[in-house]
């Protein structure tokens, strides 16, 4: 069952059809956790005791930061099937994934400098963390400039799939970085095995402006990989019939 | 939180917060407009294609 609608997923039209219909129940619920990460974040949530309102800027950098690992995760895999399988698909959502990848790559480091500066008293440091975030960074700029230098797009690809599968080493990096060397960064909050060292109406809001963000990524993703997938097939009968019948 | 001026206020920190808060929010709105434009862009190049191939194949 499951590898059939994996198979069904790998088809152009039915992937088209199946997202178009996805896409307004997306942007509800991704709209309805922003307003309500939000207001959470803004408004409910106490000043930190340290901090003061200053680390509201959190309910926008961590989503963020995370996000530009968790693209970057779900661009390797979809490397590693469009290396394996061929599928093309895969290789649209990989080259698809990359520009939102490097915004929420640089937001994370933006905000980050933003509440850097009334923090730590500097707008960077070059410390393991912020410095394998910046790599991370070039390394989605490096993939859309390495994809759209080759002409043949299945070629450029697998270029890609390759490219997006060596940088992930610096995943790791990224997340254990806090850990490892020792910086003017907070380490983690929220990730820890015991409880996490954050109050709960501080907590809620975040976890819900994570969610937000990972339906905004699959909004992006999905509006672009529908445009790709239409220019890449407008030659064949399933775009000539969506046209035909006036859409 | 006691009045919408405290609000805005955020304890002293209103740029660092609010320019923080634009900056993600104009990256986002970004984000979906400028795939929606491209969108409308594609379906015009493609309904020309097509009404091409139809007046081609007719003649």
């Amino acid at each position: 069952m499951i590898m059939r609608f994996i198979y069904q997923l790998g088809s152009p039209p039915y992937f088209y059809a199946l997202s178009g219909r996805l896409l307004p129940w997306l942007s509800g619920i991704c709209l309805i956790l922003f307003a309500t990460g939000l207001y959470g974040g803004l408004v409910l949530a106490p000043a930190d005791y340290q901090q003061g309102d200053s680390f509201r800027i959190i309910y926008i950098h961590v989503p963020a930061a995370w996000m530009s690992m968790f693209v970057y995760m779900v661009m390797a895999f979809s490397g590693a099937m469009a290396l394996i399988w061929r599928i093309k698909i895969a290789e649209i959502i990989l080259i698809n994934s990359a520009h939102i990848g490097a915004v929420f790559t640089f937001l994370a480091l933006v905000t980050g400098s933003i509440w850097g500066k009334p923090m730590w008293g500097t707008w960077w440091v070059w410390d393991a963390r912020l410095t394998s975030e910046l790599l991370l960074l070039f390394l989605y700029l490096g993939v859309l400039a390495l994809y759209s230098a080759i002409d043949d797009k299945r070629k450029a690809a697998r270029a890609v799939a390759i490219l997006a599968l060596v940088g992930v080493v610096n995943i790791p990096i990224i997340h254990y970085s806090v850990e490892w060397w020792s910086t003017l960064h907070q380490g983690p909050t929220i990730t820890k095995f015991d409880k996490p060292s954050i109050d709960t109406r501080m907590l809620i809001p975040l976890l819900l402006m994570a969610v937000a963000h990972k339906f905004l990524y699959a909004i992006v993703v999905l509006l672009r990989a529908r445009n790709d997938l239409l220019w890449r097939e407008r030659r064949s009968q399933w775009v000539a019939t969506l046209f035909k019948d006036g859409s | 939180m006691g009045s919408f001026n405290e609000f805005i206020h955020m304890g002293g920190y209103a740029s660092y917060v609010w320019s923080s808060y634009g900056i993600v929010l104009l990256a986002f709105g970004l984000s979906i407009i400028l795939p929606l434009r491209e969108k409308r862009q594609l379906e015009k190049r493609i309904r020309r294609i097509i009404q091409n191939e139809q007046s081609s194949s007719s003649e």
